[in-house]
């Protein structure tokens, strides 16, 4: 039992670590209707950034996430205006095809700066308690509260607030939207901004729990989070929030009960099995027909 | 080819300036010429029509007023050129287009579908008087306003899509084919609040493939076939033309 507590903290952990990151294609994905597949490497960038940031103005943690997010988010703005608008009337396929070369780009530009793993220095003071013989860490605290600060924060923005209104009127028909008197481009690149600083916090966060970085940390755990995306239901901001926590779920409780190598075979499986059934996800909906 | 030939059946004096003027407009869409050089004015105040067959162009005439497609020629409105302008921020020079099939957002409420189009508006104060007036034409919007109004019936549809032109208070309203897929007493009521928002002091272009309901409540007309005016005067001249007669009112 209490070993089940445990691993259900950690599960949390990891959970809204790939949920973050899934809010990214999620976003993407609901207003172009593309998968940003760069999103991974922006996550490891959104690291490196942290790490840069901390080395250079020692700063403490939040400043320091502060700093990656902005700088992933205008990043993430730069490559939507530079690589994926010349493409928006091309079939999707370019535009995926596009966003995979971004991602091998960015990998390895950060490999010319950064050619060897590097170790992150600690920005929290991690203090660890032993409650009822589970241990919680402040890091996995902070970090779990965290993801669920900014993710309540995003849902306030897209459900509440003008833009997040306009978020989702360009969703469904973003021919339309500029008889509103809204401009589509503006509305892209905020969602790109958001959805891409997202990414940024993530990056920061993983590499304080897990704190050495590298220029392909970004590959495997953003497969892991365009799961998250697609089991949620992709283009659904609830969706991907809970597709990162089933999926950080199903892979801490594999490793805590089966072998650790059968980690990603049961998680691949898992969407595998769940598209046969579920092929819009959890809470997707077949996109509407057009008339 | 264009307009400037045909009798102006403008009722006004030579020397007021048009609310909207359409120069030697020409729109293709790839190699398919859809509109070929046409010419034709709004006064404020007025219900001009546009009618003519499907595929004559009315459509594309309008998506070019409104900024969406590229065109050559020129299009005046209060005698500034739109030919640069983006299609976001005509709306807010004063034209709003109530687009063809509704163009609502299915997936906002009704109530954040009218917000929506208030996007380019900083006086909040007479916002809220615009809700007021847009709730009192059309009761069943208020009525509705928090439900998602892709589960609106057709007719409820296209109130919200008049609702949200209004709401960003527009001089000027371009309105595509309000009467498709509606039963014919639908039809009527739209038709009728047509008449009243333009009493209410919207100039009005209507574009129609009913042609019938159409010229009743239009001061001007233009028939359009293929991408050029073919013929133009009032709406009870054009309703006893034999030409128009032959071809849009059955004979």
């Amino acid at each position: 039992m209490i070993y089940i507590l445990q691993q259900s903290l950690n599960a949390l952990q990891l959970g809204s670590i790939y949920a973050l990151i899934a809010l990214g294609y999620t976003m993407v994905y609901g207003i172009l209707t593309m998968i940003n597949f760069a999103h991974g490497d922006l996550f490891m960038v959104g690291a490196f950034f942290g790490f840069m940031a901390a080395l250079a103005f020692k700063l403490p943690f939040i400043p320091t996430l502060l700093i990656s997010m902005i700088g992933v988010g205008l990043l993430g703005v730069a490559i939507e205006r530079v690589a994926y608008k010349p493409l928006r009337q091309a079939p999707r396929v370019s535009a995926i095809i596009t966003a995979l070369g971004v991602g091998i780009f960015l990998e390895n530009l950060t490999l010319v700066f950064y050619p060897y793993p590097q170790s992150v220095p600690q920005l929290l003071q991690n203090i660890t308690w032993t409650i009822g013989g589970v241990t919680v860490s402040s890091l996995q605290i902070i970090i779990i509260l965290m993801s669920l600060g900014l993710m309540v924060l995003l849902d306030f923005i897209v459900r509440r607030t003008m833009v997040g209104m306009a978020m989702r009127a360009v969703s469904w028909d973003k021919t339309i939207v500029p008889l509103m008197g809204v401009p589509v481009n503006l509305v892209i690149s905020i969602t790109f901004a958001i959805g891409t600083s997202l990414g940024g916090a993530a990056g920061v966060m993983y590499s304080q729990a897990f704190p050495v970085i590298d220029p392909y940390m970004g590959i495997m755990i953003g497969w892991k989070a365009f799961i998250s995306a697609v089991v949620g239901g992709i283009g659904n901001i609830r969706g991907a929030m809970i597709g990162g926590f089933i999926l950080g779920g199903v892979e801490i409780m594999v490793a805590a009960f089966l072998p650790s190598t059968y980690r990603d075979f049961v998680a691949f499986t898992l969407l595998l099995v769940l598209l046969i059934f579920r092929p819009y996800g959890i809470l997707g909906q077949p996109r509407p027909q057009k008339v | 080819m264009s307009a400037a030939s045909l009798p102006t059946s403008s009722p006004r004096s030579d020397d007021q300036i048009p609310l909207l003027a359409v120069r030697d407009l020409v729109i293709s869409y790839g190699n398919i010429l859809a509109v070929k050089g046409i010419s034709f004015d709004v006064y404020e105040g007025e219900i001009v029509t546009l009618i003519g067959a499907n595929g004559a162009g009315k459509s594309t005439t309008l998506r070019g007023i409104s900024g969406l497609v590229p065109y050559s020629g020129d299009i005046w409105y209060q005698g500034q050129s739109l030919r640069r302008v983006p299609a976001d921020q005509i709306v807010g020079r004063g034209i709003a287009q109530v687009p063809e099939g509704r163009g609502i957002f299915g997936n906002l409420t009704v109530l954040e579908n009218l917000k929506l189009a208030t996007w380019q508006r900083k006086d909040k104060g007479a916002i809220a008087d615009d809700y007021e007036r847009v709730f009192k034409i059309f009761p069943r919007l208020q009525e509705r306003q928090s439900q998602l109004s892709g589960t609106l019936s057709g007719g409820e549809q296209q109130m919200l899509a008049v609702g949200r032109a209004l709401m960003s208070r527009a001089k000027m309203m371009l309105l595509d084919e309000p009467s498709m897929g509606l039963a014919p007493v639908l039809v009527r009521d739209i038709f009728q609040v047509v008449q009243e928002i333009n009493r209410q002091g919207t100039t009005v272009l209507l574009v129609e493939q009913n042609a019938n309901m159409a010229l009743r409540v239009a001061s001007r007309a233009y028939v359009l076939e293929t991408g050029t005016i073919t013929l133009a005067g009032t709406g009870e001249e054009l309703l006893k033309d034999p030409r128009v007669r032959e071809a849009y009112l059955g004979g």
